[in-house]
């Protein structure tokens, strides 16, 4: 009893530190500049306005940077279902010749970090035309080793059992998997789709190498160089932030129950 | 006779066609972007390394002068160096913390969503966002620390605009938006843990501290092996944040191997030797992998 006291006592106070920047954050995007460049600074808004919202949404290219984005990320979670499940399944259930091998060297693949990548990548896509458009930022996306890694796991845990009743029944592989299986892996998915969006949602090195023209930027490079043009606007920004945050923390607080048991199977825990 | 035959042998052909060509069509389109955005991408970066490439045109061979090079560059020293003071206190201090966070979670406690969502939700913030969120809350003239230190009689300091101090100031921001991580790997790992074992270990007189350090701790340690690699290969290759908030400045003090390299190969269009230093950093990244699971095994 006494021990769960002294743990309030220790995660309250630290909680509150780690959301106060993100509440204040949010705060900030509902007051006038007036209020934010005064000292110290104010805590609350004293003249609650949305003109912060008004002026990225109106002034900027801010719009298009969120539809980009949006564009980007759908594609990414909309090819990691799609691919990466459809390849998870075939290294967990099916055999076929050269499955070890290319399973290995796709595996081997998680190791290489995108430092190395990065400038074969762009001389491949300088090559392709691909360079300064929204394609440059879309097609690293559509499949990952650690997606297929993730999927094939996860079948991997599944019983055998129901796929076999399926096939009895007459189903094809393709039927068996898109009716049986894929259903099944609803809290594996949640997962792929969670780390997906967050990897692409938020990159910022790849397209800031990829893309140069503004039409084609996306939010994060976007907001990398919209603090240094709109230096003291700050509610411009903090709403050009809140917006920029909100889909990622909702899409964590919808898929949080699903990626912690996640953990367990992929073996990610210990 | 041997019309028959070839239908046989065809047929038994078709049999074992059929489920490779079942298997690879579930496996090609996935198998085909990783190969082509990372196999073979890994494989020229080496390729790449050798040359004195502009970015444009692929250069000259020049065998291992590029690798020759980085010994002698003294601002790559610094930026490893940076690096290297970085991830010797972001990796202890986000794995510690973490530690000390899900062990707190798992005491069955009230109000646990709330906790495990205040600490994974930065994590999900972008560095570009939480630039803009640092550079506000650490200005050195207006910003809320600084008007926070003063109300408490503390000296008002740079934060981010000092040499001295903008490497801390990222490590604080870095564990700020990196412990939900380790926290939330840690509390699976506990809620793994068997509850006799620790019941056991508390009847045979074991005071917490001792139920911890020789019951809980071992148990844990697959996940603090793998919490200790992905932590260091994150740190190591630190970039984002940089470029959201000092740009490598004040004083090249917050300049990573990561950002030199992009300088080196985006800005002044070495791409050869870019990809020597991205290599290089790609085989410590192994070695000390190899290190922690080499000694995590004995």
């Amino acid at each position: 009893m006494r021990r769960r006291h002294l743990a309030h006592l220790f995660l309250m106070p630290a909680a509150l530190l780690f959301v106060a920047p993100l509440v204040w954050m949010v705060l900030t995007a509902f007051m006038p500049d007036s209020d934010i460049n005064t000292y110290p600074p104010k805590l609350w808004p004293e003249h609650f306005t949305t003109a912060g919202f008004a002026r990225i949404f109106t002034e900027d290219d801010y719009p298009l940077w969120l539809a980009n984005t949006v564009i980007v990320a759908v594609a990414a979670v909309a090819g990691h279902v799609v691919l990466c499940s459809l390849a998870g399944y075939g290294f967990a259930r099916l055999s076929f010749r050269g499955r070890g091998l290319t399973f290995g060297a796709l595996m081997a693949t998680i190791m290489v970090p995108t430092q190395v990548l990065m400038i074969p990548t762009f001389l491949l896509f300088k090559n392709m035309g691909l360079i300064d458009t929204l394609g440059a930022a879309i097609v690293p996306w559509l499949a990952s080793a650690f997606g297929v890694f993730l999927m094939r796991q996860f079948f991997l845990s599944l019983p055998k059992e129901l796929e076999e009743a399926a096939t009895i029944d007459g189903c094809s592989r393709l039927g068996v998997f898109f009716r049986v299986v894929l259903p099944l892996a609803r809290p594996a998915l949640a997962t792929l789709v969670v780390f997906t969006l967050l990897g692409a949602w938020n990159d910022l090195l790849w397209p800031l190498i990829a893309i140069s023209s503004e039409d084609s930027y996306t939010l994060q490079l976007g907001l990398a160089t919209f603090s240094g043009a709109r230096h003291t606007e700050w509610s411009a920004l903090m709403a050009g932030n809140v917006v920029a945050v909100l889909p990622l923390v909702a899409a964590f607080v919808l898929a949080q129950r699903h990626f912690v048991a996640t953990m367990s199977f992929s073996g990610l825990k210990g | 006779m041997t019309v028959f035959a070839a239908q046989v042998s065809g047929r038994r052909r078709a049999r074992r066609l059929l489920p490779d060509l079942t298997g690879w069509g579930f496996v090609l389109p996935a198998t085909l972007v990783i190969v082509g955005l990372s196999l073979f991408p890994a494989v020229w970066a080496l390729l790449l390394s050798l040359r004195d490439g502009d970015l444009l045109t692929g250069g000259e061979y020049v065998g291992l002068q590029n690798y020759r090079d980085m010994l002698g560059d003294t601002e790559l020293a610094a930026a490893a160096g940076h690096t290297a003071l970085y991830t010797v206190l972001f990796v202890p201090g986000s794995v510690v913390l973490g530690l000390a966070l899900a062990l707190a979670l798992n005491l069955k406690i009230r109000l646990i969503g709330f906790y495990r969502t205040c600490f994974f939700v930065p994590y999900v913030v972008s560095a570009a966002a939480t630039g803009i969120l640092a550079n506000f809350v650490f200005d050195p003239d207006f910003g809320i620390v600084n008007a926070g230190l003063k109300a408490l009689g503390l000296p008002a300091t740079g934060f981010l605009q000092d040499p001295g101090q903008a490497m801390l100031t990222l490590v604080v921001i870095s564990i700020w938006g990196g412990v939900g991580m380790p926290a939330v790997v840690y509390l699976a790992a506990l809620q793994d843990i068997p509850r006799e074992l620790v019941e056991a270990a508390r009847v045979d007189g074991g005071v917490g501290r001792h139920v911890l350090r020789h019951v809980v701790l071992p148990q844990l340690r697959p996940a603090t092996v793998f919490l200790l690699i992905w932590q260091t290969i994150t740190a190591l290759q630190l970039f984002d944040l940089v470029y959201t908030t000092t740009k490598g400045q004040p004083l090249d003090s917050t300049t990573t191997i990561v950002f030199y390299l992009y300088r080196q190969a985006f800005q002044l269009f070495h791409s050869g030797y870019g990809t020597a230093i991205a290599y290089v950093l790609f085989l410590v990244t192994l070695a000390i992998s190899g290190a922690v699971l080499w000694r995590s095994a004995r």
